[in-house]
Parts: C-alpha cells; structure tokens; sequence
C-alpha cells in the first residue's frame, strides 16, 4: 500500500507522511508550505478566497479544475499537480490576468483577490466548468469590495492560452503511484489512529467497505469537509470515492443516462443539459465551479439532504438508484432511498453505484425551478421538478418532487393524483395546487417560512400552466430602453 | 490653513492603482495571518456564551485544561487591569463575570499549541447557567422598557400643529434588518510580549489607537507599554472599529501572561456569532403633505436594536436622526429615536452609520405621498429638496452646499428616467405575472464624526537623504484607497513621482492619539495633516535651497522630481542631499483639526458637518410575482466626490457602496432564533451579492459639477459611506414593482431586506386590502 502522499507544487514533487487524513489542503498550504497567498474567508467552501486549481492525468494531457482548498483534504492531492496563486509570477512578472486586475482596479482589500485569481486563471488554462460567462466564472468567489465590475471586466477579456503541460504530464506519469493510497494516522487530540483508504476499483472499494463497514465513504467532500472545519468532529476512517476509475462513468443511451457515483456535478452537466436543459440549469446552480468540480451525484444522493439539490429532479424524471454491497448488487426507485430525514435505505457495507435517469419521452413537459434567496450560489428554499405527459388536452400521466418542502426530497402524491387523467387546465392546476397542501407540512428555517414554501411550490405549479399560455421569463428580461 | 489648491497637481487626481495591487493579485500582501510563526506561538479561541441572557451559576474549566494541546486558560478573574473592551461605556467586557448577556459572549480563553486543539477544547467547558428573562427583538425590549439610553428626541417647529393641519395625512410603518459586515478576513490579532512588561499588539483594526488604549487597560499597563500595528485589512466596513478590541485584548492577555506570542484568529462562523452587526430598525412616520406632495409635518419614530451594550449605539442612532431629513427640507419635523437594549450581539458601526436607516425611512415617506396622490414619486420629492429660504435642518445646520437638484436633473436626463417610467407602467399593464419598477434616490450625507473632538488627526513625514519619503498618518487601510490617495498628496508637495513615496503600517508608536478611520473621513483628515507634515519639510528644503542661491522661497519650484530655485534646477534627491549635509530637518509630523464643526448633543442642535456628500441613482427592477423572485436590470448612478483624489478609487468605493447597499435591502438576512442563537452565521446561510448579481448594465459616473464648496484637501468629497445608500433606489424600485400588482391599492408594506419570501407576502398584503 501507497502510505506516503506525493503530488507535484509547482512541478515539484512533494512527499507527505504522517499527516492528518482530514487536514486541509488550505492549512497544509498557509502553515505548513508557507504558502499564505491562499486564504481563509469561510471554511466552508463559499466564499472562493482559497481557490486553488488542481491537475489530473487526462491521457495525454492535464485536465485542471478550480477547488476550494479549505474543504479538501490533503490525501486528495496524491498523485495530482497543485498550483495556487504563487505559482502564477514565480518569476517575478505577473500572469496577464494579475497584470490587468492592477490596470482594473479589481483589487480593493485584496483578500479575496487570489482566489479570483485563480478563478480566471483557470478559465485561461481551459480548466473545468469555466468555459461559462464571467458571473459564473465568478460566482463562487465573494467580493465584499469591489461591486464585481472590474474583475468582470477582467474576466471578459481573459484568453484562452493552453499552458506549456509536456513537463507536468510526464512529472505526473513519473509519481509512484503503483499502489493505491493506505494511509493511517495517530491523532494526537483523540487519542486514535484514523485511517485512509483510496480505492482504484470499484470492486476494492466493495470489498473495503465490507472490511470495514463503519467507514465513512467521503467524493468530494463538499459536505463532509464542513464536518471537520467547521463541527470540529473526528472522523472514522475513510474510504475516498476519488481515485475509483469505473465510478467516473457518464453513460449516454437512447434510453437513458447512467452517471457513477464519482462523476462529478461539472462532469455530469453536459450529458444532463443534454437530457433536459432544465436540469443542466439545475446543475449550473449547485454551488459555484469550484464546488461543482469537487462535488458528485452520487455524494449529493448518498448523504440524505433533505433538501438535496439533484434529488428532487431526478425523482421527477424517475430515476432508480444502483446500490452495492460486495458483489451484490440492487435497484431501487431514487425516492424510495429517502426513508425519512437523517435516514436513508442503505445497509451497511453498501455503497451507492450509480443512478439511472431515464430519458423523458419526446413531448414531455418539464420544468425544473430552484427558488433561494440568492440566485447564485445558494441552497433551495424550495425546488420542484415536474414532469407531465400531455396528450390531447388530458394529462396522462404526472410525476411531481419538491426538495424544501419535507424531511427528504419527495414526490407529491396527492398533487399527482389530482392531475394525472384530468384535463390540462386550470382548473386541473387549481386542484392539484391545493393537493399540496396534503403532500407536505414544510418546516419554518432561515431559507425560508412553511408558509412561503407551501405558496410557492404551488405557484411553481400555477407556472405551468401559465407558461403555456403566455411564455414570460424573468431571467430573458432586459432593462427597458437598455 | 493652508490654501491647499493652487499647487500644480499632477499626481493627484490620477486614476492610480492601489499601492498594494501588485502584492493582493500576486498573493504577496501580508495580512496579519500571514506572518511566519514563531514555533513557539499560542493559538487561542474562545469559550462562548450558549444562551442569551443568564446567571453562571457553575463554570467547569478543567476538562478544557486537561485537553490535548492545552498550554493555558484565562476568564475574568485572570484579568490584572478591567475588564472592559468597550469603546465609551465600559459595558463591555472581555470575559463575562457573573452574568452573560449574549448567545457568544466570550466566557473564557483558551490557549493551546494548535488553533484546532484550542477550538476543540474550548467546546468541552462544563458551564451552569441560571436563565434570566431575554428580550430578543425591538418589540420584546420595547415591552420590558428595556434600553441603552433614553430616547432622543430632534425637533424644529410643531410638527403636532402642523399634522393636524395638513392638507392630506397618512400613516405608515417599515422594519429594516441588520447587516453582518462580512468582511473577508475575520478578526484576528497577533500579540507579542516585549521586554519590561511592555505588549506588541498586530491587529486587524480600523482603530488602533482605542486597542491600545483598551489592551493597556485590561492589562493594567501604560498606553505607552503597548503598541498596536496594522498594515492593512481583509476588508472592515466599520466591523473592525470597536470589535476588534475584544480579540486583540485576548491575545494580548495570554501574551502577558505566559510571555508566549499568542494569536487569535476568529473562524467565520465565530466571528459572525461574536460580532456585532448593522443596527436592524423598526420605522413609522405621520407625515401631513400638500397637493404637490410637499410635507408640511412629519413625525418620524426611529427604533433601534442596539444588542446588549452601548457600543456606539447612541452615535449611530444620532446619525440615524441626522439623516432622517436626506435631501429634504421639514418644516416642521420631529424625530424620536429609542434605542433598545436586546440580549443579541451589540450592534456596531457599519458603513453608513445609522444613516441608511435614516435615509430609507425619508425615501419611504416620499415614496408613500407619492403613491397616495398618485403622482411620480421623483416630482415629490422635487417638491421636498432643499432650497434657497428652505434651508435647516431638523438639528438647525443649514444646508450651504446644496447640489442635489442639479445632480438629479442631470441624472434623470442621462438615465432617461421619465420615458422609462412611462415604459414601465405600459409594460406592467401588458404583463400579468412579470412586474417591472423604477426609481431614482437622492443621498445627502454628512460628513464628520458627530462627536466633535474625533475630528482630528495626525501624519509623519520622514524625507530621506537619499530623496525617498516615508509616509505614515493615522488612517488605517482597510482596502478603500485611503493610502494611494494619501501618497498621491504627498507626492504633489514634493512634486516627486509616486514611486518615491513609501507607505508604512499604521502604528500607535509613530502617530499617537488617532481617531478611527471612519465616518469616510480618511483621507480628508490624513490627507491634509500629511499634507500638512510634508509641507513643513518642502518649506524648509525651500528655504534651505533660497538662502544658497539668493531666491525667495515662495519662487522655489518642487514639480517632476527636479528643483527650480533662482536660476538653478537640481534633483530633488540631489537637494535631500544637501540640505542633509546642511544639517536641516527633514522629518515633520502634520496635523489637522476639522474646522467649523460643533455640536450641543442635549439639544441636538449645531452644525455636526463640515459638508455635505450628494450622490443620486436610478436603479430599474423585475419582480416575479409567483415566487417573488427579483432581479435589478438597470442601475445609473452620478455621484460628487468634490473634486476627486483618485476617480478610479472614487469608482471603486461608489460601486462597491452600492452592491454592498444592496445585499443589505435584498438578500442578506440576518435570523435569530428565539432564544437568541444566530441562526445565520456563515455564508452557507448569510447571502451577500456574487457577481451574478451584479446588475447587468450599471452606468457609474462621478458628476463633473463636482467641487467641495469646503476646503478639504484639493477641494475632494468624502466617498467611503455615501454611495452605499444609493442603493435605496433599489427598494423604491422593488415597492415601485410590488405597487404595480395591485394598481390602485396604494404602497405596499414592504420591509428589507426584499427577499423573495418578503416580496411575495408584500404582494399577497396589497391584493388583500380592500
């Protein structure tokens, strides 16, 4: 077993042992490598300050994403190249993007700015999710200063200009990675010896956790990074999803879409716009890029939020779950995984595989809307999904979820019912409107009041109707005269 | 004083970047985190408060002691000087003894080898607490009586007589929520023992000076033991005016104690806890007005949540009074401010000072007359703006700089407001989901800190031989320019390029006795006292360089970096040089007193202001009407900042203001739990603007007609706070939209912050009036 952590800073290979399994990448940088141009802004993966970008082997080339260090752990480094944003004017002479922040007066307190740095300059490498307009380059890194218009500007104008990678390739290739990673570690505040484990198959990491069946199975941890920085919980072992290849599938049928537990939210976007481009929106609004390029479908499913960003979609669209457990192997229907808040139909030693979202039949009317008090980067106060078939003026048939609205994202039964073999009218929408009522008993938290919930989810299904009848879109508007 | 215009000025008023741009893009600015560690370094946290108000009946601090990592705990009874880090009451302590008054008030200390090995202990504090009653909201301290002074009351005329006279009257009320600071950096301080007993202090303050003060106080030292240092702040927006002092003394404790380096670093969700915040409002007005829409009386009643101690609640609250008038002349006005002790947080300064709650209050007066006489709210308040014969202010200053019509009429024409009003209505009655709004809002804003004597400040020039000029004044850099400017200044007097000024840390040990940097009075007061240093230095090199070549001093030119005197010119580091070797002075201190201003707070009456600070935007909105979705399409801005040091820093802070501004009327909702607990403390749950929400098309300018009537330094305005309030014409346009879903129904009771929850209940309350 691999029981050192070797990654390339700088093109220069770094070698860790003895190293705390759930210590951050940002701390590792800022106190450790004396590397303090990262910061801390939040802990907790909002607020962009410690973006760094991360490279992994993709054949013969390096596929870079932007991450939030403060919520990786260090052992998701080995076998990747790290840069951060000392590694832009190594030399003395500032990258392009640094040199026209200075000309636009991007900077003001200047202590979110190299996390914007990295964030445009990861545009600049072509790195992962940031072929997108510049406020959702931008998205995942606040500014409290500025008001944004400088670094947008800046972002407009930043070019594509695809690095000199032969070097890193072949620094990347020359890491002794023959094995996979077994860390294991005595902690000093808890007295106990914690362990890491980075399975390449999905048939060892199976088998790892039959081994050991209380381990806590960790993606991208977007979540359970907030469980170390921010509860200040020590973990049990861990079994890290990163490095298991046949996780990372993105299958595209006619049928359907079959997505891996470990494919990503950035990964997956392309093939979900491509099944709905409600969904793909969906997607583009699950934090910002550096928390879509950590995080993944199957994390997102697997740790029963009860708002869940995907879930309520994928519910809608009649997605099944694989679970895992050795060689076995079962299917479920996504929402029956749900069995209430905090619990989910998983038994130990099993692991979510992947999820299967059937292709909606052509004429099937969908719409998928996310409701927060933020539009960017934020968590549903409520999201509904809805998918209806509509067949001569009657709906045949109609499958509803809402996230926000119950202990777990789940469908809405009654509302269903009160649709499906009526009219597409209405009267029919009125009627299912007030079904909801049975449906859900939404909690009062600071998303959002039981009663804005249960208001808006049934407006969400006057939508419907509505946008049928005269298209108008918030979102399309235009400043008059503008 | 110096008539500070004349001078050739060809460094200031250039669009220069931040002195420290090079170092914030390249990560190579030390913020007071970065610093290498000594390996002998303390990290310490806090043990906080779980509950809002209560007796400590029982505190059991061993098993923290005994926890990993520990090297030592300090609460109350450890204290050798008092326990006070408050800024004018001595209400506000550094450990709770006896008593807590707030969910997170600091109990205790913890100082271990690792920042996780002290947070984690601090956690296993076995504390009994006899609960006492707690008043949470406006309304609960409101019933108990409960306060932080008694009310304040401002007056000019019978506004009683006049209200009952008045043509037309109406009634009407608004709550504003806080506002957490949200500065990127969290507070942090970084203490040091010297030799003797003496303490060096780094910390991210906007106010050194009171650190010093506080840290000598707790530790029963000297000021001039101690020594406070800031370089610069990851952002402070007044939340590092009095609150850094708590963090500071801590680390200074445990510093003082073990003769270790201890460092205090507060994780965000600590900081957001532990810190005070915006001072949330709960407004109503009765307010008599004519046909035009011109207010003949008002009686404004301003409440205010101030948290547990006094803070600098009454000063906020004043400026909240002082603002209550914005561009308008009352006539006969009066305005009652009560200021309500709450078991929460105490409240602080925040970028505006209690002024945006005033002004909001005003606009929505303007916006009401408007809608009950059916006419464009922009024509009522025209009818309201100050005027010649129409002059005073509620607190008896008159109005001598009054540029507002001016600036509004250029900006409604540049904005082409009226056509796309008209559009909007034609829009609104086409669109039956889809609501649109518009509106433009003045901001009048006085600048000086109200409490007269703060109006001082003081700088340190050194000239070198070699020509090169270190500059130091009392002003904090924070990230608003204020050092750029300040070196531009300096630079002018030498007639030197900018490179040669070298900007130094803000230290207590250099410029004693400072104000905080604050009120948006930064650069005028630095700027003039360093102004003033330096001008001692250049008079002398004058002098110096006459008496050799037989000229006048006053006919010796400073300009590009030479020289002219008599029929020589020399390097300006040549002259350095000489008047070196001639045994001349070339170090001075400046100072500066803001004249004119006095202030009688008994009967809140005199001139608080040295001038005042216009600005004026128009801000256009969507709203959807099913959800309550929103989003501003438009935004124009014109905005006086006299005329400007740097209008690219200017620019800065006008945007900035103005999306800060936002976030406070839009998505930054502050939740506290009943029992006090904040529910919203990270930004996982606390929402301030991203770029997405940057309004597609904002037309920003600084008005050409800008000149301060004053004379500040190079006749420029202060811009720090100003523009934060232009972003009131978001809301007005937001009420504006709301009022279209149930035409004829009046002004919809919409209260701040507009989420989308709070938009569609606006809507459901207006269609169900009668």
């Amino acid at each position: 077993m691999g029981d050192s952590i070797r990654f390339l800073l700088d093109g220069e290979v770094q070698t860790l042992r003895d190293v705390d399994p759930t210590a951050t990448v940002l701390d590792l940088l800022r106190y450790r490598l004396g590397r303090t141009g990262t910061k801390e802004g939040c802990a907790e993966g909002d607020c962009g300050a410690c973006t760094v970008l991360l490279g992994e082997l993709d054949g013969d080339r390096v596929a870079w994403r932007a991450v939030n260090a403060c919520i990786l752990f260090v052992p998701m480094l080995d076998g990747r190249a790290l840069m951060t944003v000392e590694s832009l004017s190594r030399g003395g002479t500032l990258h392009p993007v640094q040199r026209a922040m200075v000309e636009k007066h991007g900077s003001q307190c200047g202590f979110c700015t190299p996390g914007i740095i990295m964030s445009l300059y990861a545009r600049t490498v072509g790195a992962a999710g940031t072929a997108v307009p510049a406020k959702d380059l931008l998205a995942g890194n606040l500014c409290r200063c500025t008001g944004y218009g400088p670094i947008l500007a800046v972002a407009e104008e930043a070019e594509v200009a695809p690095s000199e990678e032969d070097a890193i390739v072949s620094a990347l290739r020359s890491l002794d990675r023959d094995r996979p990673l077994e860390l294991s570690w005595r902690d000093p505040l808890a007295d106990s010896d914690r362990r890491w484990f980075a399975p390449r198959t999905s048939d060892e990491l199976a088998q790892i956790l039959l081994d050991h069946p209380d381990a806590r199975i960790v993606a991208g941890a977007t979540d359970v990074g907030l469980w170390v920085t921010k509860q200040h919980r020590v973990l049990p072992d861990i079994i890290w999803l990163g490095d298991v290849a046949d996780l990372k599938i993105i299958e595209e049928e006619e049928g359907h879409v079959r997505l891996g537990a470990n494919v990503r939210y950035s990964e997956a976007h392309a093939a979900l716009t491509r099944l709905h481009p409600d969904l793909g929106e969906l997607i583009r609004r699950i934090g910002a890029v550096q928390v879509r390029n950590s995080g993944t479908i199957g994390g997102n499913i697997a740790n029963g939020s009860p708002i869940g960003d995907t879930p309520p979609a994928l519910i809608a669209l009649g997605a099944t779950l694989t679970l895992r457990r050795g060689a076995e192997r079962r299917q479920i229907p996504l929402e029956d995984y749900f069995i209430a808040y905090g619990k989910q139909d998983r038994v130990p030693g099993e692991f979510v595989e992947s999820v299967t979202v059937p292709r909606p039949a052509p004429g099937t009317l969908i719409r998928i809307v996310k409701l927060s008090k933020r539009f960017d980067s934020d968590i549903s106060a409520v999201c509904g999904a809805f998918a209806l078939t509509i067949e001569a003026g009657r709906i045949v048939s109609a499958r509803i979820a809402f996230g926000g609205m119950a202990g777990t994202p789940a469908r809405a039964h009654n509302a269903e019912a009160a649709l499906a073999g009526q009219p597409w009218s209405e009267t029919t929408i009125e009627a299912a409107a007030a079904a909801l009522a049975q449906d859900y008993t939404p909690l009062t938290d600071v998303r959002g009041s039981a009663d804005y919930r249960l208001t808006a989810a049934a407006n969400l299904l006057r939508r419907l109707w509505i946008e049928q009848q005269a298209p108008e879109s918030l979102l399309a508007l235009e400043p008059i005269h503008g | 004083m110096a008539d500070v215009e004349p001078r050739p000025l060809r460094i200031v008023r250039q669009p220069l970047p931040h002195d420290s741009a090079e170092q914030h893009v390249s990560g190579r600015a030390l913020y007071a985190d970065d610093l290498p560690e000594s390996p002998r370094l303390l990290h310490l946290a806090f043990g906080k408060s779980s509950v809002a108000h209560g007796r400590i009946v029982a505190m059991d601090l061993a098993p923290v002691r005994a926890a990993p990592g520990v090297v030592a705990v300090f609460s109350a009874e450890d204290i050798p000087g008092k326990n006070d880090v408050s800024p004018v009451m001595g209400d506000d302590w550094l450990f709770a003894d006896g008593e807590v008054v707030c969910v997170g008030q600091s109990l205790f200390v913890v100082a271990a080898t690792s920042a996780e090995a002290a947070r984690r202990a601090a956690l296993l504090a076995k504390v009994e607490y006899e609960a006492l009653p707690a008043h949470i909201t406006i309304e609960e301290a409101r019933a108990a009586g409960s306060i932080i002074e008694e009310a304040q009351r401002m007056a000019r005329g019978d506004a009683a007589a006049a209200l009952a006279a008045a043509p037309h009257r109406l009634q009407g009320r608004l709550e504003i929520g806080g506002q957490d600071h949200f500065y990127l950096e969290a507070q942090i301080a970084l203490a040091t023992p010297r030799e003797a007993g003496a303490v060096h202090v780094l910390s991210s303050t906007q106010h050194p000076s009171e650190v010093q003060h506080l840290v000598a106080k707790v530790l029963g030292l000297a000021d001039a033991d101690v020594t406070v240092e800031v370089r610069r702040m990851g952002g402070a927006f007044g939340g590092k005016e009095t609150q850094a002092a708590l963090f500071a003394a801590a680390a200074a404790l445990v510093a003082a104690k073990t003769g270790r380096p201890a460092k205090i670093r507060a994780d965000r969700d600590d900081d957001m806890v532990m810190t005070g915040k915006r001072h949330d409002f709960d407004i109503s007005y009765d307010v008599g007005f004519d046909g035009a829409g011109c207010i003949t009386g008002i009686a404004l009643d301003l409440a205010s949540r101030c948290g547990s101690t006094a803070d600098l609640s009454m000063a906020i609250n004043d400026r909240a009074m002082f603002h209550s008038d914005n561009c308008y002349y009352l006539d006969a006005v009066e305005i009652l401010s009560h200021r309500f002790k709450t078991h929460t947080v105490s409240n602080t300064a925040f970028r505006g000072f209690g002024g945006p709650q005033g002004m909001i209050a005003i606009e929505r007066v303007m916006d009401h007359v408007a809608a009950a006489l059916g006419k464009d709210p922009l024509e009522v308040r025209r009818a309201n703006f100050y005027g010649p014969g129409r002059d005073i202010t509620p607190y008896h200053m008159a109005v001598e700089d009054n540029v507002a019509p001016q600036l509004i009429d250029e900006l409604a024409a540049s904005s082409d407001y009226a056509a796309r009003r008209a559009a909007i209505a034609e829009f609104n009655a086409g669109s039956s989901h889809l609501k649109r709004g518009i509106a433009l809002t003045p901001v009048k804003f006085g600048i000086s800190f109200t409490t007269t004597f703060l109006n001082q400040a003081g700088a340190l020039v050194h000239v070198y031989a070699d020509g090169s000029i270190h500059l130091n004044h009392g002003g904090t850099e924070m990230g608003q320019g204020l050092f750029i400017k300040v070196a531009q200044v300096v630079a002018d007097v030498f007639g030197v390029g900018i490179e040669r000024i070298r900007v130094s840390a803000t230290v207590t040990d250099k410029v004693p006795n400072t104000s905080a940097t604050a009120a948006s009075s930064g650069a005028d007061m630095n700027g003039m006292a360093a102004f003033n240093a330096a001008s001692v230095i250049r008079d002398r090199l004058a002098a110096f360089i006459a008496q050799r070549n037989g000229c006048r001093a006053d006919e010796v030119l400073f300009a590009g970096g030479q020289v002219h005197a008599g029929d020589e010119t020399i390097d300006f580091a040549t002259l350095c040089r000489m008047a070196y070797l001639g045994r001349i002075s070339l170090s001075s201190t400046g100072y500066y007193a803001t004249p004119k201003i006095g202030y009688d707070r008994a009967s809140h009456r005199g001139r608080p202001f040295y001038y005042f600070a216009y600005g004026a935007a128009v801000s256009e909105v969507a709203i959807d009407t099913l959800t309550g979705e929103h989003r501003v399409l438009r935004v124009d801005i014109l905005h006086d900042v006299g005329r400007s040091l740097n209008p690219a820093i200017d620019l800065g802070q006008v945007e900035g203001g103005f999306i800060q501004g936002m976030g406070w009327l839009t998505t930054e909702e502050l939740v506290f739990a009943a029992d006090g607990r904040l529910l919203t403390h990270a930004p996982s749950t606390y929402k301030i603007p991203t770029a997405g929400d940057r309004p597609p098309v904002m037309n920003i300018q600084l008005w050409q007609g800008g000149r301060n009537a004053e004379e500040t330094i190079h006749r420029s305005k202060a811009v720090g706070e100003p523009p934060f309030m232009l972003a009131i014409s978001v809301f007005s346009a937001l009420t504006h939209a709301v009022a279209a879903t149930a035409p004829g129904k009046g002004l919809p009771r919409l209260d701040a912050p507009a989420t989308p929850e709070r938009v569609l209940a606006a809507i459901a309350d207006l269609r169900g009036r009668a």
